[in-house]
């Protein structure tokens, strides 16, 4: 489904991935973890089209499609959802309007008509529970003035209406109570499904408790150095990151 | 410098003069155009007019209008009219009052609602009394010319304690003459103790055509009287349009004033209040919009004269292409004004690099214990914000304009009169790319 070869991107001037390789299948959860500022996030805006970040050197095929020249409201439309480590607040404009122009620009982009109101109401109760949001956020400007863990649901109360291809959650779990791990674990485990990906970039083992990934990835200084299962997270939240970076080097 | 015009003016003046010269208001008249050729039009030497350059339209020379407001059929603007609102409209075509299109509904004992010409007839008095609100040294050469030319407007006068439920639409429509012409509408707001009133002055361009408005309107509160004020400025792209609202407000009197300034190729908005007693305040809304080569200009001062008055202001501009907007709030804290109460802000988006704004707040306080704050901004839209809208598939174009209604809309949305607010939202969206695909979002 997503094949990233030796990507290298800067921003402002300044290498920030060097070299990164990453292969996710349909149907897989891969779990990236890395110490601050390795370039997690970096990754994960590349991969939404986010704006002064320049690919320099590699690929990422995406579907089978070219990503690097798509703009991000088209990678949106081909299933990719951007979960953000830190979601902005947009005064003004409504949470729920937004989540229906985003649906029906994606409906429109598979040649759908757009749901009418009924359908659309329906839907958002379902997923509104499935996630646990207060419905009074629902009618708010998007994000402003949520709590941090509000934010976050938000993020994943949106995935879970739009049901991407290719979800990426970018520190989803920062910030949460254990009941909302939870929940957002519940919304990310209703949406597995043999062609879906899903990528979690998290600091914590804890979430993997409940998304068992299929891989775990090493992503330090812009590039991947280990790669491994369930219990590569484990090890690293005892020892840290030092000796997979040491062990790196000697290769 | 601009004899030319002046001369222009005169000779309109004596012209007009033959039809009006057994009025009340002749006097006033009179000193009205000497004055302006004392003082001619203002110049951008002037502190005031200092980004404003007014010589397109002091260099044209405008025409009376020629067109009967009672010949040109009503379907021409009836979806001008605020059918959705139940009012009362008082209708001008190119500056002229049409009895025959106005609606005046029952109003209570002792109101009175008209146009200035039959109000001169019946109500001269009160009119003489009420029109010498500018003192010579206020005066521009804009007002001036109005003063000089007051024939066609508006009276609207409350008796103590009338509360006037039905707001009033001063509808001033124009276009459909075959030269450039000059309206000088001149609207009187009187309003005695305890009363109250919604007045919405309207002026709409009815097609692309070429025409100066300057208008006056001068409100007099007395004391807990109560206003909400709207203008809505859409004249026709090609139109020049100077406007100023000038308002004294006794003690405890509360004013609301919105403007709205979407059309015109160069507008001037004035608004100056006068907080003369303790407890009054004034509430001020503000939005412009501009593209193209539009110049708009709005210009808003408060004097606070005495303790516990306040002002509350808020004004946001869109500048798009090559427009420029200017915004310059002013705010005087007089030496007795203790506890005065003063906020201002002021914020512009500037959607292209050629779109520019100079914006000033100005705060003169000459008390110690007053409460002032003000702010200005200018900035371009959020890229944060963007590239959020356009990861959940929103595409650009939508996602700017969605942004740029949300900014425009934090003006708008004060608006409580819901079918004017509609309205508005309506059509500034209607200015926006992607119009039809974000019309759901406004309703
Ligand atoms: N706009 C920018 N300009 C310059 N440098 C940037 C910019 N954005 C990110 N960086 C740098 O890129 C590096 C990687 O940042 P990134 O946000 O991808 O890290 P991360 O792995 O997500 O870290 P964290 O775990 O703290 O979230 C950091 O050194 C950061 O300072
Ligand atoms: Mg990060």
């Amino acid at each position: 489904m997503l094949e990233i070869k030796n990507l290298h991107v800067t921003i402002d001037g300044k290498m920030i991935l060097k070299g990164l390789d990453l292969k996710v299948n349909a149907g897989e959860v891969h779990a990236i973890m890395g110490p601050n500022g390795s370039g997690k996030s970096t990754l994960a805006n590349v991969l939404a089209g986010r704006d002064g970040y320049v690919v320099t050197d590699g690929t990422i095929t995406y579907q089978g499609k070219n990503l690097v020249e798509m703009a991000p409201e088209v990678r949106a439309c081909e299933g990719i959802f951007l979960a953000f480590q830190y979601p902005v607040e947009i005064p003004g404009v409504n949470n729920i309007y937004m989540l229906k122009a985003a649906m029906n620009a994606i409906r429109a982009y598979r040649g759908e008509p757009p749901l009418d109101a009924v359908e659309f109401l329906n839907l958002i109760k379902e997923k509104v529970k499935l996630v646990n949001l207060k419905e009074e956020l629902l009618n708010r400007s998007v994000n402003e003035g949520f709590s941090g863990g509000e934010k976050k649901r938000n993020e994943i109360f949106q995935m879970a209406v739009l049901e991407p291809k290719l979800a990426i959650l970018d520190e989803t779990d920062s910030g949460l109570d254990i009941d909302a791990l939870k929940t957002v674990a519940e919304g990310v485990n209703s949406l597995r499904h043999h062609d879906r990906a899903i990528i979690i970039v998290t600091h914590y083992q804890r979430l993997l408790n409940y998304i068992v990934p299929d891989q775990v990835h090493v992503l330090s200084d812009g590039k991947i150095i280990k790669s491994g299962h369930r219990e590569l997270a484990l090890q690293l939240e005892e020892k840290g990151y030092e000796w997979v970076k040491q062990e790196a080097a000697a290769a | 410098m601009n004899s030319t015009v002046i001369k222009h003016y005169v000779d309109q003046f004596q012209h007009l003069q033959k039809e009006l010269i057994s009025d009340q208001l002749q006097a006033h008249r009179q000193s009205a155009i000497e004055l302006l050729q004392e003082t001619g039009f203002p110049t951008m030497r002037q502190e005031n007019w200092k980004y404003t350059d007014v010589r397109p339209i002091t260099g044209k020379l405008f025409n009376t209008t020629t067109v009967d407001p009672e010949k040109i059929s009503t379907e021409t603007f009836d979806n001008l009219r605020l059918h959705e609102l139940d009012c009362h409209e008082l209708v001008f075509i190119n500056g002229r009052y049409s009895a025959g299109h106005s609606i005046l509904k029952a109003l209570p004992e002792g109101v009175v609602i008209k146009d200035l010409a039959s109000a001169l007839k019946d109500h001269p008095q009160l009119i003489a009394e009420h029109l010498s609100g500018f003192s010579a040294a206020e005066h521009n050469g804009f007002s001036a010319l109005n003063t000089a030319f007051i024939r066609d407007g508006a009276l609207i006068c409350l008796p103590p304690n009338a509360v006037i439920e039905k707001p009033i639409n001063l509808l001033y429509l124009s276009g459909l003459n075959d030269q450039p012409f000059a309206s000088h509408p001149r609207n009187l707001i009187i309003l005695s103790e305890n009363s109250q009133v919604t007045v919405i002055e309207s002026y709409i361009g009815l097609n692309d055509s070429d025409y100066f408005t300057n208008t006056v309107t001068e409100v007099c509160m007395k004391q807990n009287a109560h206003l909400q004020h709207y203008k809505i400025q859409q004249e026709s792209m090609q139109a020049y349009h100077i406007g100023s609202l000038k308002i004294t407000q006794a003690k405890d009197s509360q004013v609301e004033s919105h403007s709205i300034s979407l059309g015109g190729a160069l507008v001037r908005n004035d608004i100056h209040s006068l907080l003369e007693a303790e407890g009054a305040g004034i509430r001020m809304n503000g939005l412009y919009m501009a593209t193209g080569k539009q110049h708009v200009d709005n210009h808003t001062r408060v004097d606070h004269m005495r303790p516990h008055t306040s002002s509350h202001e808020i004004y946001r501009g869109v500048l798009n292409d090559h427009a420029r907007g200017v915004f310059n709030g002013k705010v005087v804290v007089h030496k007795d004004a203790q506890k005065t109460d003063a906020v201002q802000s002021n914020a512009n988006l500037l959607l292209s690099d050629n779109a520019e704004v100079d914006t000033k707040p100005e705060l003169e306080i000459y008390a110690d214990d007053v409460k002032c704050a003000h702010g200005a901004t200018v900035g371009q839209l959020d890229q944060d914000m963007l590239f959020y809208l356009r990861s959940r598939s929103i595409d650009e174009n939508t996602a700017k304009s969605l942004l740029t209604f949300a900014f425009a809309d934090e003006v708008i949305r004060r608006i409580n009169l819901d079918p004017i607010r509609k309205r508005l939202e309506y059509q500034v969206i209607g200015r926006l790319p992607e119009a039809d695909l974000i019309r759901e979002f406004a309703a």
